[in-house]
């Protein structure tokens, strides 16, 4: 960078009085830009969002009445909610428990690092890249009974062809499962880096006690990467619960509400409906779902630690 | 060992090596199709869907998109939201974390909890407050509104500060010795010994904002300020469209990071193992 830097202020001319006044000068300077941004849109906005999802707020409305409670319970009682729930859940549960899996297992595998095993590993990569929303639309064309290439390969084995996102049983596990297509390659890398911190004498030690392949990975590996593993679930279930530009891309929630999860409902009420008091309250409501499973899973690998 | 076994453990990890290749395989295969598909007309795909590449090749997709869509100005908004935010995000994003590592302040300790705290609050809580901000500031379907609000970020704040105090003290101590000021010193030392924390935040905020949907979905509304993933997202779903001239549109929105990715793959995969990864 060869950007000249102006000379700091001339320090000594005029000192302002007292010394903590003049320390506490450079640092609001350096914390502006950033502390005004965050105040502005992302700290104030939390409570005007917990204030807003207390008051029945709708745009175009006269008035903007207090309602208290009223749109968690409305939330509570309404079946579109526990459907986004559930489905949020289905795929997160699903999601999360397939990539630990697989991501392990790839992993494990190409933890040498070799020529062969770092091309395969940048191959297993690069779907991270690129954006959930163009995954969506790839996908959506791949998926096609007619010109798609998953169609064109089921057909060479004489099958029917299905169309998947148009079926409400099928859209959903379709959905997850170029979701984990997505993120394999994620889980790889956050794996990866625990694997190559197992320390190599621990392999050699468990070799001389007589230990076979399997049971290094299980009484070696595995214990040794549980930090890498307990922070890959945290990670991708937070990632999961979240789940939004995918299906939007794909199906946008449909059909038949068959893939709408929370943060779609969430869109759904809050920019197609203008409903911004509910909105708020479905926001806050998948904040609490992440909340809790967040902390179930810290306790839950807590809890292995004992055994 | 008996043969029998070792060859058993062979034919084992050839059948493993295989699953693992093929899945590497089904990792890029559907971009190959894409990327054939794009150039593919229409009765070519029906001919043969199970093909990857063209048998006859069309540049329709590429001269439709154009007209279909105002394309040129939705790849000029995503360069513009991608790469000036993620200016100001490091010029910003290490401006706190200077002060945080290396100043002394009342509420030094609040800042850094406020930090740590709005790093938990999923962006989704803020979507609808912010919204109605921009709009107050008459700053909807604008670029500052899409800019702005994005130019800082707790990650990297975090993450930046988290690496100056792995700086050694004693070089700012030299430097203000030598008469430096706050300025010099987060200029001509901590920055430049930086370089690969903020090449990394860098990569890594590009490709968050570059691949965003829902922020400008959410902030902007006219076709001529739609961003890359949200203009061909929206067409998509409007248009029972020609596949090749969505394809055309997702190949080259995907080719600024795709080429990116082979220049410099490792910054990407050591972001995204820090995991500011949304």
């Amino acid at each position: 960078m060869s950007v000249k830097i102006a000379a700091p202020p001339a320090a000594g001319i005029r000192r302002p009085p007292g010394r903590r006044r003049r320390r506490f000068q450079p640092a609001v300077a350096f914390l502006l830009p950033s502390g005004l941004i965050l105040g502005v849109f992302i700290i104030f906005p939390i409570f005007q969002s917990l204030w807003m999802s207390l008051h029945a707020w709708r745009i175009g409305a006269q008035s903007q009445p207090w309602v208290g409670l009223d749109n968690y319970r409305r939330l509570l009682a309404d079946p579109q909610f526990a459907n986004a729930l559930r489905v949020t859940l289905v795929f997160t549960l699903v999601s999360v428990v397939v990539l630990l899996v697989l991501g392990f297992l790839v992993a494990y595998w190409l933890q040498r690092t070799t020529r062969f095993s770092k091309i395969l590993r940048s191959a297993y990569f690069f779907p991270t890249v690129v954006a959930l929303s163009v995954i969506g639309i790839v996908w959506r064309f791949m998926l096609d009974p007619d010109i798609g290439l998953v169609a064109g390969i089921w057909k060479t084995f004489g099958l029917e062809p299905v169309a998947w996102l148009r079926s409400p049983e099928l859209a959903l596990p379709t959905v997850i499962a170029v979701g984990i297509w997505k993120s394999l390659g994620f889980t790889m890398i956050l794996l990866l880096a625990g694997l190559q911190g197992v320390p190599e004498h621990l392999y050699e030690a468990a070799k001389l006690d007589g230990a076979g392949p399997w049971q290094q990975v299980r009484h070696v590996t595995l214990p040794s990467i549980r930090p890498a593993l307990l922070f890959a679930a945290v990670i991708l279930t937070i990632q999961s619960l979240q789940a939004f530009d995918l299906i939007y891309a794909m199906t946008a929630g449909g059909p038949l509400f068959s893939t709408e999860t929370l943060v779609t409902f969430m869109y759904r009420q809050s920019f197609q409906n203008f409903d911004f008091g509910y909105g708020s309250a479905i926001a806050w409501a998948l904040f609490i779902v992440i909340m809790i499973i967040s902390a179930l899973q810290l306790r839950l690998f807590r809890y292995n630690d004992v055994d | 060992m008996s043969t029998d076994r070792s060859a058993g453990v062979r034919l084992g990890r050839g059948l493993i090596w295989i699953a693992v290749v093929f899945g590497a395989v089904v990792a890029i295969v559907p971009f190959l199709w894409m990327l054939g598909g794009s150039f593919r007309p229409e009765a070519d795909l029906f001919a043969n869907p199970a093909r990857i590449w063209p048998e006859t090749w069309t540049l329709h997709g590429y001269q439709e998109i154009w007209r279909e869509l105002p394309f040129l100005r939705l790849v000029a908004n995503t360069f513009i939201f991608a790469g000036v935010t993620t200016i100001l995000c490091l010029l910003f994003d290490s401006m706190a974390a200077y002060a945080l590592s290396r100043l002394r302040f009342r509420g030094q300790n609040l800042a850094f909890w406020l930090v740590i705290a709005t790093l938990m609050v999923p962006v989704q809580i803020t979507l609808v407050p912010v919204f109605m901000t921009l709009f107050d500031l008459g700053w909807l379907d604008t670029y500052q509104g899409l800019i702005i609000p994005r130019a800082t970020s707790a990650f990297g704040i975090f993450m930046l500060r988290q690496f100056f105090q792995s700086i050694p003290r004693e070089l700012d101590e030299a430097a203000r010795i030598d008469g430096a000021g706050h300025l010099r010193i987060y200029a001509r030392i901590i920055l430049p010994l930086a370089k690969p924390a903020l090449a990394t935040l860098a990569v890594l905020h590009f490709m968050n904002l570059w691949n965003d949907l829902l922020w400008p979905l959410v902030m902007t509304s006219s076709m001529e300020m739609r961003t890359l993933p949200a203009g061909l997202t929206l067409f998509g779903g409007q248009h029972v469209t020609d596949h090749a001239v969505l394809l055309a549109g997702a190949t080259i929105s995907l080719l600024p990071l795709a080429v990116a990715f082979f220049l410099a793959q490792k910054y990407f995969v050591r972001g995204v193992a820090t995991t500011g990864l949304k």
